[in-house]
């Protein structure tokens, strides 16, 4: 059940990346130097394929572990299973990664409980060994392994903050939503509609970002904008796209709902 | 039908005619006249009315029957609402102009069914121009359409076509007008014109203003050409009635590259020539108001900015290089770099900060904004922020900002809540002014004695609340898990060489049920509290925190009081986010007796807080010692009335509230205010410190 092939999770085809800095620089420089990385920036503004254009980069498998709040440290780790009457150690996919030499990357690490975030400190600081209690041996990684973290401060919750023991061990990249003529060639390229149009979707995911904080908690994504792009391309008219692929994401409340397909209505 | 004698005694009840001049004898066949259903509406609007003026009720019993022959029952409704808010905000007079200019209330009546209401669609409608770039503006409701540069004033009702749908789309463009005359330098410019120039000023604004409203609409369909295109399905012939002159003028202010510069030079040829009927959309320009918040807005604005530069400037310092910057203290140069303005007013601005390029803040970046929506660019002096030289003027304004907030004067910077008016059946808007506030920290010798009086108590508080703490439990058994169960695997192991069948339930989980749970208590600081109350609660809370400390629940504790709802006061002693330390214990010593109990603003506020934390479980806890009461108009059941109301509001968001009350006649109304089972009387002062955790720990358990 716990098998995984890594050769899987190699990337062999390049995945689209526009960088709007030097944060490809900086993962590089960080990677070979053994330093774990912490991505902060909203929900969908290009992370996890940032993780993905590094992964096929540096020519490493990714292994993504999504975070919840039942996340444990025995899921990270490893644990005994009960197999033909016999005990069997199975990795768990920290411990697969840092055996493997991959890139671990820990989405949304905030939401895992307080707890299961210790047990990567050993791997994030300049002994990069990761404890196997139960088993009782310490796994060392190699210098391929690499431990990235994301994390969404737009939260704004004292529940959901990293702790400094936690957060002062990495080498931080700020992710935002690119700026508005980047954004739209992004959104053109990976939704296949063409540059007025994306250039549009751009403008309206503005208008729904001065919204965050007037009623919604976050503005429309570059991944919502790629959505709405796809269902436009598929021949849907734009404010039902926008409505659907957008609005209904991003709000419950009614009077939001309309405001915001007003919006859209209006620019298109 | 309803005898004529009975009609005239409720007039006379609801209008006190015993006082006044108003004689119900000739008012009641008015309403006698009516159909049945007509008189209960008449008559309940009449006492709702009359709970807040007289003269309000005795002008709309003359005109109801007039207006239900007209409208439809739901727009009388919202004229009278209208009348009333303009009574809470303007006074008598402006709202008995609104009662009485029924015919121009009537004249929507063409439609009955098509009217929209600004009640009704203002929520989205703010929603929406929160969305366009550009300075933030507040809409309010009033009796045209215009702007001052800050607000976008909408009509109460729009009914000028004919179907619901068409009006509200009418709302919308007339918003993105105002605002685009705000953002396209309609505003600054006609500030900047002397239109007496033309002869009749007044004339001259007109045909500006008109020609303004030709020049944007064509702007807006190019902004938003989906907006453009609703434009053109409601009035596909807009142009139509224009005379030649002004149709050569559209032309011109249309074209893409016109400025409100086009429209003052179209004015000496126009302003003589008869005025074309203002469209639908057309918003008027009101010069005084706008130089006047202007002046204000500017003054502002300033003062905010460079508070702001400073304080962004003093973190950079911190975050970058401190040592740098201590050797060169009074170098600090910044100065604007760039400004990217986008075709639709979002504009994004560069500074330049000793020679490096950086990008400011978002606050700052919104002060920006507006200031260059004044001037079109940023006063350089604007951008100097405090140096060592300017350290005392910068004291200068952060003491006049805490003034503010201490409500010394105006009421600028303060929150405003709804109050739910019992007699009008509807809420007074914006009615109460509240400020929040640090309560005064006294450093004495209440808390350590306090602490010694009830040493075996809190002992004992500490005890049984640390045994309420859910640790973590191991569920022992499970099919998937941590670890795994040897009781369990050594049974299926012995199963097995049985020949039975092996289970599946051999791993251990740990299992945490977390106490997710915030509560917020909120203390009667009244007048009355004075004495043996306020020392009774002030252990209360002390013992309280002693406790809560050991559950590990999210706390907060704020006071509450007030005189009238001009001031109303809310003391911070413990925020959520705050760690019980000396100074939260120093704010319980320093709690004291205020003025009065307005009740519901504080449920208000505080519901917020709680709902904010986010927490599963919110609990809203009271300590007071009578009914809500504030000087004059919060009395009796006005007072009970809105601190129900605004009890309701707080359980549908959600909320547990409770009340903890001293009051022994508190079982008379704390059933209708809080429900049967949310309130506890405490008979005892002395009891109180011992009770208050006890009943907490009953609540949560």
């Amino acid at each position: 059940m716990n098998e995984l092939a890594f050769e899987g999770h190699l990337i062999s085809e390049e995945p689209y990346y526009e960088p709007a800095g030097s944060e490809i620089d900086i993962f590089e420089a960080a990677w070979r130097k053994g330093l774990p990385l912490l991505l902060k920036g909203p929900t969908g503004c290009g992370k996890t394929r940032f993780m993905e254009y590094m992964a096929w980069r540096l020519k490493r498998p990714l292994i993504t572990v999504s975070c919840h709040d039942d996340l444990t440290a025995s899921d990270l780790v490893g644990r005994y299973l009960v197999k033909g009457g016999e005990t069997v150690w199975v990795d768990g996919p920290l411990a697969q990664a840092v055996r493997a030499g991959a890139i671990c990357y820990l989405d949304e690490i905030v939401e895992a409980r307080k707890d299961t975030m210790v047990v990567i400190h050993p791997l994030a600081d300049d002994r990069r060994v990761l404890p196997m209690e139960k088993r009782g041996v310490l796994l060392t990684a190699g210098p391929e392994f690499c431990l990235a973290v994301s994390y969404n401060p737009g939260y704004q919750s004292v529940l959901k903050d990293l702790k400094q023991s936690t957060r002062q061990r990495f080498v931080a990249l700020e992710f935002d939503y690119p700026p508005a003529a980047l954004e739209a060639r992004i959104v053109a390229t990976e939704a296949g509609i063409d540059e007025a149009l994306a250039n549009t979707l751009v403008r309206f995911a503005h208008m729904t970002r001065k919204l965050k904080g007037n009623g919604l908690e976050e503005g429309a994504s570059t991944r919502l904008l790629v959505h709405a792009g796809k269902l436009i391309a598929c021949g849907i008219a734009p404010a039902e796209a926008c409505a659907s692929a957008i609005a209904q994401a991003l709000t419950d409340e009614p009077e939001m709902l309309v405001a915001i397909n007003e919006l859209s209505a209006s620019l298109f | 039908m309803r005898a004529i004698e009975d009609i005239t005694r409720q007039i006379d009840e609801a209008l006190e005619t015993e006082f006044t001049f108003i004689r119900s004898d000739a008012l009641a066949p008015l309403i006698a006249a009516l159909a049945p259903a007509e008189q209960r509406f008449v008559l309940d609007w009449m006492r709702r009315t009359a709970s807040t003026h007289t003269e309000i009720a005795h002008q709309f019993i003359l005109r109801a029957p007039q207006a239900l022959r007209a409208q439809e029952v739901h727009i009388i409704e919202a004229w009278v609402l209208h009348a009333m808010d303009l009574y809470d905000r303007e006074g008598l007079r402006a709202a008995l102009e609104v009662i009485r200019d029924i015919d121009g209330f009537l004249h929507y009546s063409h439609v009955r069914d098509a009217g929209v209401l600004f009640a009704d669609s203002g929520g989205i409608l703010q929603h929406f121009v929160h969305g366009l770039s550009g300075r933030t503006l507040k809409l309010v409701a009033a009796d045209e359409a215009w702007t001052d540069g800050e607000h976008i004033y909408l009509p109460a009702l729009l009914a000028h076509f004919d179907t619901r749908e068409a009006n509200f789309q009418l709302y919308k463009i007339s918003a993105v007008m105002q605002w685009a005359q705000v953002h396209q330098n309609s505003l600054q410019t006609a500030l900047a014109t002397d239109f007496s120039l033309f002869g009749d000023g007044a004339r001259a604004l007109s045909a500006y203003a008109q020609l303004e409203t030709l020049r944007l609409g064509a702007l807006i369909g190019r902004l938003l050409p989906g907006l453009g295109r609703e434009m053109r399905r409601l009035l596909p012939d807009a142009d139509e009635p224009l005379s030649a002159a002004w149709r050569e003028a559209a032309q011109a202010v249309r074209a893409i590259d016109a400025s409100a510069q086009t429209s003052l030079d179209r004015l000496p040829t126009l302003h003589a020539l008869p005025l074309p009927e203002p469209l639908p959309w057309h918003a008027a320009i009101h010069l005084d108001a706008i130089a006047s918040a202007r002046e204000a807005r500017i003054a502002r604005e300033k003062q905010s900015l460079r508070l702001r530069l400073a304080e962004w400037l003093r973190e950079q310092e911190a975050k970058t290089q401190q040592a740098a910057a201590q050797a060169e203290e009074d170098a600090r140069n910044l100065a604007l770099h760039a400004v990217t303005q986008d075709e639709a007013g979002g504009m994004l601005f560069e500074l330049v900060l000793d020679d490096l390029p950086v990008v400011p803040p978002e606050p700052v970046q919104r002060l920006l904004t507006s200031i260059h929506i004044d001037f079109s660019e940023i006063p350089p002096e604007y951008l100097t922020p405090a140096g060592a030289g300017e350290y005392n003027a910068q004291m200068d304004e952060q003491m006049q900002t805490s003034d503010v907030w201490q409500g010394t004067y105006h009421e600028h910077g303060a929150l405003y809540y709804n109050e739910w008016d019992h007699g009008r059946q509807h809420y007074r808007k914006n009615w109460c002014v509240v400020r929040e506030q640090d309560g005064v920290p006294v450093y004495d010798n209440f808390i350590h004695d306090a602490l010694q009086r009830h040493g075996g108590l809190v002992a004992q508080l500490r005890r049984s609340f640390e045994a309420m703490r859910v640790e973590q439990r191991l569920l022992k058994r499970q099919t998937e898990g941590e670890n795994v169960d040897i009781d369990a695997l050594v049974e299926a192991l012995a199963d097995a060489h049985d020949g039975g069948e092996m289970s599946d339930r051999l791993f251990v989980r740990q299992q945490r049920a977390e106490r997710d749970i915030a509560v917020a208590f909120m203390v009667d600081m009244s007048g009355s509290t004075r004495g043996w109350i306020n020392e009774a609660e002030r252990e209360a809370l002390l013992l309280l925190c002693e406790a809560l400390e050991r559950l590990g629940d999210r706390y907060a504790i704020y006071g509450f009081s007030g005189i009238t709802r001009k001031r109303c006061e809310i003391y911070r002693i413990k925020r959520f986010d705050e760690s019980y330390n000396d100074e939260v214990q120093a704010r319980i010593s320093g709690i004291r007796a205020q003025d009065y109990t307005r009740m519901g603003f504080a449920i208000r506020h505080l519901s917020g807080l709680l709902n904010a934390t986010g927490a599963r479980t919110r609990l809203l806890i009271t300590l007071s010692d009578g009914k809500p009461d504030d000087y004059s108009d919060y009395r009796g059941v006005y007072g009970i009335e809105d601190t129900r109301q605004a009890l309701l509001e707080a359980r549908r968001s959600g909320i547990h509230p409770f009340c903890i009350t001293l009051d022994e006649e508190g079982q008379d109304y704390l059933p209708h205010m809080y429900g049967a089972v949310s309130y506890t009387v405490v008979s005892e002062v002395r009891q109180l410190p011992f009770k208050v955790a006890d009943i907490y720990r009953r609540l949560t358990r």
